[in-house]
């Protein structure tokens, strides 16, 4: 692989990354600090994503509980784990944090609470 | 009538913060007024993930990074008052809000704290031309609509406006399995934030079309599509580039306007570009007693750089609680070549600090400037930056030791664009 240009998403500087392979090396340059080479790097061996979404809820003050996944997922599953999501329905009261689905498509990745909701 | 030592206007997230810092700078009788019936603002609807790197060093969505703040609100014993409006402000500080348990009441403050955030600017405030169907709608209403009440807004959608609401919902709408046709963006750069381009309409293939508008939309129930044409570097249409794009639903991202109806009540003065109150370092207002933070003031990108402010103007309306802050003369700072506006919008001479940080937007893309601050035509300070892009808020410190305030000094903030390429 020759350079290639990526941006960094870490957090909102984003950076202009390049990354270049060279033997079984990769070496990363325009990264600001650590996290920055971590991240081209996987998004070149493995590119991760953050879900959010919402899941049904009853007995809540609203209709909708937000949920994310406790860490970053395999790109390539973010549409499966969005099939999962859908099918999750729960009660409040729910805490923030609360583990709604263990080791979502097998990726040792949860789906848990985003915020707390009292029962009504 | 009550009386209470400061009431917040608004339990967003500078609301939140700046309630927070005056309770724990001492300040007893604290009251914080909301319209939703709950606290935390639009936080709540922005589920989304990557606010909190700042404060928190962590990334959390919204709702986590509001609920932190509103347990310590509770923790702090606050007082709140929810489903309250806040209808009318006095320069005596006399506040008259209305609800449907106590009906119209009266609050006396010492301070004051507008914290009312903003709100979008919709289809009228563009004038698009067409037919007035449904499934035309802010993105912001769209979030709360899928993210808190549970209705989706579409299944075939256009967005206007590359602001981050419309990247966010871009990718949200996808998620939920609507098809997103593009993006559009009269300017030649978006409004948005890098990463957002990136992990919101790059990894979906959503295409993002710069110096494109809507000049059409079209439908009779509902929205059935829009016409949508490239502009020229005058944002004139281009004959003939004009192209029909088939959808249902229309979002638009064109822009958030200070909420300051209540501010002009109160005699506030207002600066014409942010569109919100005129403030010092200690984000007071003219007058005297009134304070101001977070979107009310300015549009800014990131809620870490909210709450930061607003924990500014929770400490400085505790001061003046205690009778303590004493801002009468200031000194404007003015606004540059290449710079839209400047936070705060003065410095005061009574109140000694050692340094502040300003807050600004610049009004253009540049490569490889530097932002420079100027006291007397001097350069004092000098801030390299690679890439200056006016969605993304920039900041700099001033050291105050540097200048001689009392002796009136001209203050200016510009954009050195002496090695800049202008435009992408």
């Amino acid at each position: 692989m020759g350079s290639k240009q990526i941006v960094c998403i870490v957090c909102p500087v984003g950076c202009t990354l390049k990354i270049a392979k060279e033997l079984n090396e990769y070496s990363v340059n325009g990264n600001k600090c650590a996290k920055g080479k971590l991240y081209a790097i996987e998004e070149e061996t493995r590119p991760t994503r953050i879900v959010t979404s919402t899941v049904k809820i009853a007995n809540g003050h609203l209709n909708r509980l937000p949920v994310k996944t406790s860490s970053p997922i395999p790109k390539k599953l973010v549409f499966k784990c969005m099939e999962e999501i859908k099918r999750i329905e729960v009660e409040a009261p729910i805490r923030v944090g609360e583990v709604l689905v263990n080791n979502v498509l097998g990726s040792d990745v949860n789906i848990i609470a985003s915020r707390s909701m009292y029962k009504e | 009538m009550m009386q209470y030592d400061i009431v917040v206007v608004g339990g967003g997230p500078a609301g939140l913060a700046a309630a927070i810092k005056a309770k724990k700078e001492g300040i007893d009788k604290v009251l914080i007024i909301e319209r939703d019936k709950e606290l935390g603002g639009i936080l709540q609807q922005c589920i989304h993930n990557g606010f909190g790197l700042h404060i928190f060093q962590e990334e959390l969505t919204g709702p986590e990074y509001a609920e932190r703040f509103i347990k310590e609100v509770e923790k702090l014993e606050i007082e709140y008052k929810l489903d309250t409006m806040v209808i009318d402000l006095s320069p005596k500080k006399v506040i008259t809000a209305i609800n449907s348990v106590e009906g119209v009441i009266s609050i006396q403050a010492k301070a004051v704290i507008l914290a009312m955030g903003c709100r979008e600017r919709t289809r009228g405030a563009i004038s698009v031309p067409g037919t007035r169907p449904a499934g035309v709608l802010t993105a912001g209403m769209a979030q709360r609509s899928i993210n808190i009440e549970g209705y989706m807004v579409g299944k075939k959608a256009v967005i206007l406006g590359s602001g981050d609401i419309g990247l966010i919902m871009a990718r949200r709408l996808t998620l939920e399995g609507a098809q997103v046709e593009a993006v559009l963006e009269l300017m030649p750069y978006s409004g948005g934030l890098t990463r957002n381009i990136v992990q919101c309409l790059d990894d979906y293939h959503i295409p993002l079309l710069l110096n494109h508008t809507i000049i059409e939309i079209k439908g009779k129930e509902r929205v059935e599509g829009v016409i949508v044409a490239k502009v020229d570097e005058n944002k004139n249409l281009i004959i003939g580039s004009e192209r029909y794009i088939e959808c249902d639903t229309l979002l638009l991202s064109v822009g958030l306007i200070p909420e300051n109806e209540l501010s002009r009540k109160a005699g506030v003065e207002i600066d014409n570009v942010t569109g919100g109150p005129i403030v010092n370092e200690s984000m007071e207002t003219n007058i005297s007693g009134i304070f101001a933070c977070g979107n009310v003031v300015h549009v800014h990108d990131l809620v870490d750089w909210v709450t930061k402010e607003s924990m500014r103007a929770g400490k400085s309306a505790s001061k003046f609680a205690k009778q303590l802050l004493n801002n009468q003369d200031s000194i404007n700072i003015n606004v540059g070549c290449g710079i839209r506006y400047v936070v705060p919008h003065k410095i005061s001479l009574s109140e000694k600090k050692e340094t502040i940080e300003l807050y600004m937007r610049t009004d253009n893309v540049y490569c490889n400037a530097d932002i420079v601050i100027q006291v007397n035509g001097e350069t004092v300070k000098k801030l390299k930056k690679p890439r200056l892009n006016p969605g993304e808020m920039q900041s700099i410190k001033l050291q105050l030791k540097q200048i001689q305030l009392e002796k009136n000094p001209i203050i200016t903030v510009c954009v050195d664009k002496g090695r800049a390429e202008n435009g992408i």
